[in-house]
């Protein structure tokens, strides 16, 4: 193959690859364009007068900060919730064996596979049976619940990689099993469990079914539900203000979400969903 | 002594505890809970909701008569075929290949597009998406300058644009995918192959794809898990309209319980949703353990 021959195919391949990752591109285009245009519709334009108006206009308690807060509850008390009982499942399952180890790591495996949406009227049933329906702390839970399978996956592949000779030495020198979790386990696993945090995090500030079957006054609901009410109740749709709120509202998980692939967040991430 | 033995076995698996009643009151329990709810007259309000009474197979019964729910399993299957196995799957293997190809510069902007449709949340896409197909939307303008006549695509094809939209939105993790399992071919494998005279497409065909052919069954099956379960972009795009023209599963089970407050017949809906992921999910465990060593 001669070079030309490699530097032509080569160009070939970029411009498909950029027609494509145009294509894209083309759907975000008017959430941009459309939230510094005063008068956005529906259509892409380039706006006559740009300006912030739009941001402005959401700017105030009860549109955004409210609904913002509401979502960093539910997503930080996810990931928490999620976090502590993933590490405190993870470690045993990582360090013995036992017959049982097996059939549970794929049983909630298995869980992982039910639809999550098929299961939102059973548990919108059982949350009115148990009375908890309009709580923040329940459906804290149930978020945490559904997101649990893969972390303990994750947890336990980022746990199985720390040598277990590092805690018999401690246990040699007369440190309990907890203690060689808290000083030599948990700072070796330390970025991992950043990156499984993460990951509940964006999937939780994201998640529009679960708090909008679960939550249901105005006051507790998070973003991405107020977001919903914001475009189908207002009558005409203020477009520009619903493409400024969907920014305001994508930043914090874009921002996570670049911290996350930076390191090897991709490959590490999609290794505990992959490769199981 | 055995006893003690076992007891410390028990202790050692303790911290297992706060995590398994979290999994089993709130995923176990809901599942068990349909079969019983959908063995009942649970209705969202009123004198059903509080005392349902059990009516047997009458829902599903009533689920095999129901015009829709043909509909709803050919709109589903639709659905997944279209936008996840052919769409995503083919369309994200695609981009990985010719990633591999491309200079750096272009593989690094083309992926960081692709995955931003991905990563922004669930509802902000499909605002995107209706957008993008309404009326006056971008689509119709591009269209427009091409001189072919306006459309109302979320009127008069609602699934080719929710299937369009649902591949826009989830190729990212079948290319994200893709390139984890290229990476891992042997280069020594396809330059061989290139000595003894195989043209790229020959490559691909013989030595990529069968080396990477546990990722591909793996992927398979995940975006289908993961199609077999999108309501967000349906609803916001179409609603399952016009006339249940997009109505899949999940939207149906949704409408039956919370529009017409049937509770227990949605969770027959639901059930038989549930029952099909399950058959997935243990096709997708087995897959597994034969591709473990």
């Amino acid at each position: 193959m001669t070079a030309r021959n490699v530097l032509a195919r080569s160009t070939w391949v970029d411009v498909a690859l950029l027609l494509t990752g145009a294509c894209f591109l083309l759907p975000l285009l008017w959430l941009v364009l459309g939230s510094v245009d005063p008068s956005a519709g529906h259509a892409v334009k380039v706006p006559q007068q740009p300006g912030l108006d739009n941001f402005a206009a959401v700017l105030t308690p009860e549109l955004l900060f409210r609904p913002l807060w509401n979502s960093l509850l539910l997503s930080a008390g996810t990931g928490l919730v999620t976090l502590a009982a993933a590490v405190l499942a993870a470690y045993p399952l990582s360090r013995y064996r036992s017959r049982f180890t097996t059939p549970f790591m794929y049983g909630i495996l298995f869980g992982t596979c039910l639809p999550i949406t098929a299961i939102m009227v059973p548990v919108y049933g059982l949350f009115v049976q148990l009375r908890l329906l309009d709580s923040l702390p329940a459906t804290v839970l149930f978020l945490a619940a559904t997101s649990l399978p893969m972390a303990i996956w994750m947890t336990r592949n980022f746990m199985d990689a720390v040598p277990l000779a590092l805690e018999e030495a401690a246990w040699v020198d007369g440190a309990s099993r907890l203690a060689g979790l808290r000083s030599i386990v948990l700072p070796l696993v330390g970025p991992g469990l950043g990156v499984v945090f993460i990951f509940v995090f964006i999937q939780a500030w994201g998640n529009f079914f679960v708090p909008f079957v679960l939550l249901l006054s105005e006051g507790r609901q998070p973003a991405a539900v107020s977001i919903f009410s914001f475009f189908g109740q207002h009558g005409a749709v203020a477009y520009g203000q619903l493409a400024a709120f969907s920014i305001l509202y994508s930043v914090p998980v874009l921002a996570l979400y670049a911290i996350v692939a930076r390191g090897s967040g991709n490959s590490l991430a999609l290794s505990g969903a992959v490769r199981g | 002594m055995p006893a003690s033995h076992r007891t410390r076995q028990v202790l050692r698996y303790l911290p297992v505890l706060p995590a398994a009643v979290l999994l089993l009151v709130f995923l176990a329990g809901p599942v068990l809970w349909a079969f019983h709810a959908s063995l009942t007259n649970a209705g969202l309000t009123g004198r059903h909701a509080r005392n349902p009474e059990w009516v047997g197979l009458d829902n599903y019964q009533r689920l095999l008569q129901d015009p829709v729910l043909p509909l709803s399993l050919a709109l589903t299957v639709l659905f997944v075929a279209g936008s996840a196995i052919l769409g995503q799957n083919v369309l994200g293997l695609a981009l990985a290949v010719l990633m591999r190809r491309a200079r750096p510069v272009v593989s690094a902007t083309v992926g960081t597009a692709v995955v931003a449709a991905w990563v922004l949340p669930e509802i902000v896409a499909a605002f995107a998406a209706y957008a993008f197909f309404s009326r006056d939307g971008t689509l119709n303008q591009l269209l427009g300058r091409l001189g072919v006549p306006e459309t109302d695509w979320l009127y008069t094809v609602p699934m080719a644009a929710v299937i369009l939209a649902n591949v826009w939105r989830g190729t990212a993790f079948s290319m994200l995918v893709y390139r984890s399992a290229l990476s891992g071919v042997p280069g020594e494998l396809t330059e061989a192959a290139q000595m003894d005279g195989a043209g790229a497409w020959q490559r691909l065909a013989f030595i990529t794809l069968p080396v990477i052919r546990g990722s591909i069954a793996t992927n398979l099956m995940l975006v289908t898990l993961q199609t077999l379960a999108v309501f967000t972009l349906i609803w916001v795009m179409t609603a399952g309209g016009p006339a249940n023209g997009s109505t899949t599963l999940p939207v149906m089970a949704y409408q039956e319980a919370f529009k017409f407050g049937d509770i227990g017949y949605g969770t027959a809906v639901a059930t038989v949703l549930i029952l099909i992921g399950a058959v997935f999910g243990a096709a997708y465990l087995r897959l597994l353990r034969e591709q473990r060593p």
